[in-house]
C-alpha cells in the first residue's frame, strides 16, 4: 500500500482530515524548497504535492504565479525537480507532484512516470489534462502503481463526475470554487455541495483545495473532505520572510493541522 | 460581381472528437469543460439553423461589408518576378482586418448562451477592437486584456477599443505580449464563466474553438475562389496569408484544400530570423506541444517552458499556431515559410508605394513570401494573397523603422 493510501486509512480512524501542502519545486531555490518543505511536514503537513513552476500557469492566481516566475529565475528544471522529489520521499510522506501537462509532454510521458516514480513520487495531480487525452498516461499509472489524480469542479456535469472520479485514485481532487489558486476570505459553499455530490457515486477520498489558508477554513472543510490541500498561504509565508522562512512557514502548517483536527 | 456567399459552416475536413490527426483537443480545467461543452452544442445547432445562417449572413452583409473585393496588384507584381497578384481585401471589412468575420459570428453564438459579456485577448488590438465593436453592437460588457508591451506598440487600438465602451486591461506577466493576455483571459474565464463567454480570437485553444473560428473566416476563402475564378478563368496557383495564431490563413485556406492544384503557404513571422532564435515560427521552428488548451506546434524549451517569440508584428507574436495548421503540415498539405521583420517591412513599403494600399505589418509578411514565392513560380502563375489587414494601427511602428518623423 502507498503512503498516499495509508494516510487516508489513518486519518479516517482518528476522525480527521489529512492536511496537504502544496510548493513549487525551486521556490524560492531548490535547497530551500526542500527545507521549507520539510517544515511543511515539522509543522503537521501530511502530504506534499511538490509543484513545477511553468511559464504558462493559467489555473493559478498571482501568488503561484510569481513563486514559479521567482522558481524559474532561480534555474528549476524538471532534472532539478526530480531531485527535489526524491530528498522529499525520504520523510516517509507521501510525495505527489501537481504540474501542467506540457512539461510531462516534452519530458516524455513514459519516462517522466518512470524518473519520478522511481524517486519516490506516489501520484500526480494534472489540473489540465482531462479524462479524454489521459489514455496513455493513464495506462502508465495503473502499470507503475502511481496515483493519477484529477480535479472536478462546481461546473462538472453528474455523468462527468462519474467518469473522472472512476479514473482517479488515491484521491480525487475538488476545485472548492470557480477559479485560480489562491488564499480567499471564506472557502465557497459550492465546496460542499461537491463533494456530497461525490460522495453518492465514489468511496475515494475527496480533499478540497482552491482558497484554503488558515486553521478555521482548513476546519470548516475538515467537516466534510477527508483533505485539504493548501497552496498559496505556505507561499505567502515564504515571500513574508525570504530570509528566514522556515518559523513561519512551520506556524502556518501548525495552524492548518490544529484545524484539519477540529471536525 | 460576387453574389453574398454564406460562411461555409459545416467543412470538409471537420476534426473527429475536436481533434486534427494528433493534434487538437482540450488541455483545459475541468471547470471549463461545461462551457466548453455547452459552447459545442450551441455552436453545432446554430451552423445548421436557417435563422441563425440567414441572421449571420445579413450582418456579414449590412455591417461587416462582404463580400470583400478582389484587388489585382499590376504594380507590385512587378517585385513578384511577374507574377499575377490576387489581394483579397479583407483590410476593407469594418474595423479593418479579416478579425470581425469571427467576432460577429461568436457575439451571435453568445447571444444564443444568454451570457452579457464576452472577455477577449488581443495582440496588435485587431481583435480586441473587433470584440468591443460587435460588444457595442450588441450590449455586452466587454474586456479585453492586452499584454503591457503591446498597449505601447498598439497605443491606437487601445484607444478605439476604449472609445468603443471596452475595458483594456494590461498584462504585466511574462513576455506582455499576446500569450500573456490568453493566459489572462482564461483566467478571467475559469473565474466567471457561468456569465461570461470567452470570445477568442483565433483558431487556437480547446475544442470547439479552432473548428469554430475556422468556420467563421472560412467566407473569405469561398468568396476568393469564385472571384479568382470570375477573373481569371481558373484557380490560382497558391494561396498565401501570415500565420500566427494563423485564423486568417485557415480562412482562406479552407475552401482550397480540397483543391489539389492550389499550392497553400502560410508565412510565419520570422523576428531577426529562425536561426538567432528571436523569432515567432511556431511550425518552421518548434515542436510538438501543448499550449493553451490544445496539442500543436510551440516554442518551447526542454523543460517545455514556452519561450518567448519575437517580431515586429503584436498580432503575430505568439509561440503557438492553430492545431489544424499542424496538421496540414504535418499531412504535407500546406506549406509554412518564415519571413523577418526587415523583409516584412520591405514589402510593407512596397506595396503602400506601388498599390496605394498599405498593409497591417501582419500581412506584409505574406506579401514578402509572394515576392519570393512569385519569382520562384515566374510571370505565369497566379498568386492570392489574404490581405488580412489594414496598417493604420502600424503607423508608428512603420514610422520609426523607416525614420519618419512624426
Amino acid at each position: 500500500m502507498s503512503h498516499l493510501a495509508d494516510l487516508f486509512v489513518r486519518t479516517r480512524a482518528e476522525n480527521r482530515a489529512a492536511l496537504i501542502g502544496y510548493l513549487p519545486a525551486g521556490f524560492p531555490n531548490q535547497e530551500m524548497s526542500i527545507k521549507v518543505i520539510k517544515a511543511m511536514i515539522e509543522g503537521g503537513v501530511d502530504a506534499v504535492e511538490i509543484g513545477f513552476p511553468y511559464s504558462d500557469p493559467v489555473m493559478d492566481g498571482p501568488i503561484i504565479q510569481e513563486a514559479a516566475e521567482t522558481a524559474r529565475a532561480a534555474g528549476i528544471t524538471m532534472k532539478k525537480t526530480l531531485e527535489v522529489v526524491r530528498e522529499v520521499a525520504t520523510t516517509g510522506a507521501p510525495t505527489l507532484m501537481m504540474t501542467y501537462w506540457n512539461p510531462i509532454d516534452r519530458y516524455g510521458v513514459e519516462r517522466y512516470a518512470e524518473d519520478f516514480h522511481a524517486a519516490g513520487m506516489e501520484g500526480v495531480i494534472t489540473p489540465d489534462l482531462t479524462i479524454e487525452e489521459a489514455d496513455e498516461w493513464l495506462g502508465l499509472t495503473d502499470r507503475l502503481g502511481l496515483h493519477p489524480i484529477f480535479v472536478v469542479a462546481p461546473s462538472t456535469a453528474d455523468e462527468r463526475l462519474k467518469l473522472v472520479a472512476d479514473r482517479c485514485s488515491g484521491f480525487i481532487y475538488a476545485a472548492s470554487t470557480m477559479g485560480v489558486t489562491g488564499a480567499r476570505t471564506t472557502v465557497s459553499s459550492a465546496a460542499s455541495t461537491l463533494v456530497e455530490r461525490l460522495r453518492k457515486i465514489t468511496d475515494t477520498p475527496v480533499c478540497v483545495g482552491l482558497g484554503v489558508s488558515n486553521g478555521e477554513q482548513a476546519a470548516e472543510v475538515a467537516k466534510y473532505a477527508d483533505g485539504v490541500i493548501v497552496g498559496s498561504a505556505f507561499v505567502k509565508a515564504v515571500l513574508a520572510n525570504p530570509e528566514d522562512p522556515l518559523p513561519g512557514v512551520r506556524a502556518v502548517a501548525e495552524d492548518l493541522a490544529r484545524g484539519v483536527r477540529n471536525r | 460581381m460576387t453574389k453574398i456567399a454564406a460562411p461555409l459552416l459545416i467543412s470538409s475536413s471537420e476534426a473527429i472528437d475536436g481533434h486534427f490527426g494528433p493534434y487538437g483537443g482540450r488541455f483545459v480545467p475541468e471547470a471549463l469543460i461545461s462551457a466548453l461543452d455547452e459552447l459545442e452544442r450551441i455552436y453545432n445547432a446554430a451552423k445548421v439553423d436557417p435563422a441563425f445562417i440567414a441572421e449571420l449572413a445579413e450582418l456579414n452583409a449590412t455591417y461587416i461589408g462582404r463580400p470583400s473585393i478582389l484587388t489585382e496588384a499590376h504594380n507590385f507584381s512587378k517585385a513578384c518576378g511577374g507574377a499575377r497578384i490576387l489581394l483579397k481585401r479583407e483590410d476593407l471589412n469594418h474595423t479593418g482586418s479579416h478579425k470581425i468575420n469571427n467576432v460577429i459570428g461568436q457575439a451571435l453564438i453568445t447571444k444564443r448562451m444568454g451570457k452579457k459579456r464576452i472577455i477577449a485577448e488581443t495582440g496588435a488590438g485587431q481583435h480586441g477592437v473587433a470584440a468591443a465593436t460587435a460588444a457595442a453592437l450588441m450590449g455586452f460588457e466587454c474586456v479585453v486584456y492586452m499584454g503591457a508591451e503591446d498597449i505601447r506598440r498598439q497605443s491606437l487600438n487601445v484607444a478605439r477599443m476604449k472609445l468603443l465602451g471596452a475595458e483594456v486591461v494590461p498584462v504585466t506577466s511574462g513576455s506582455q505580449t499576446l500569450k500573456d493576455a490568453l493566459n489572462e483571459a482564461m483566467r478571467d474565464w475559469v473565474t466567471n464563466v457561468a456569465t461570461t463567454h470567452y470570445l477568442l480570437g483565433t483558431v487556437a485553444g480547446p475544442h470547439p474553438f479552432p473548428s469554430m473560428v475556422r468556420d467563421f473566416h472560412s467566407v473569405i476563402g469561398i468568396e476568393a475562389r469564385e472571384q479568382v475564378l470570375a477573373l481569371t478563368g481558373k484557380l490560382p496557383d497558391a494561396v498565401l496569408a501570415c500565420v500566427g495564431g494563423g485564423s486568417n490563413a485557415i480562412g482562406i485556406f479552407h475552401r482550397f484544400i480540397s483543391d489539389p492544384s492550389v499550392r497553400l503557404i502560410g508565412l510565419e513571422a520570422g523576428g531577426d530570423g529562425i536561426e538567432t532564435g528571436r523569432h515567432a515560427s511556431s511550425i518552421s521552428g518548434g515542436t510538438s506541444g501543448v499550449l493553451h488548451g490544445s496539442r500543436t506546434y510551440v516554442l518551447q524549451d526542454e523543460d517545455g517552458q514556452t519561450i518567448e517569440s519575437h517580431s515586429i508584428s503584436a498580432g503575430l507574436d505568439y509561440p503557438g499556431v492553430g492545431p489544424e495548421h499542424a496538421y496540414l503540415k504535418d499531412m504535407g498539405r500546406a506549406e509554412y515559410r518564415s519571413v523577418t521583420d526587415a523583409q516584412a517591412m520591405e514589402a510593407f513599403a512596397l506595396l503602400s508605394r506601388t498599390e496605394g494600399i498599405i498593409p497591417a505589418i501582419e500581412t506584409a509578411h505574406a506579401l514578402y513570401g509572394a515576392m519570393v514565392l512569385g519569382r520562384e513560380l515566374g510571370p505565369d502563375a497566379t498568386i492570392l494573397i489574404n490581405l488580412s489587414g489594414r496598417g493604420d494601427k502600424d503607423v508608428q511602428t512603420a514610422a520609426a523603422w523607416f525614420g519618419i518623423e512624426l
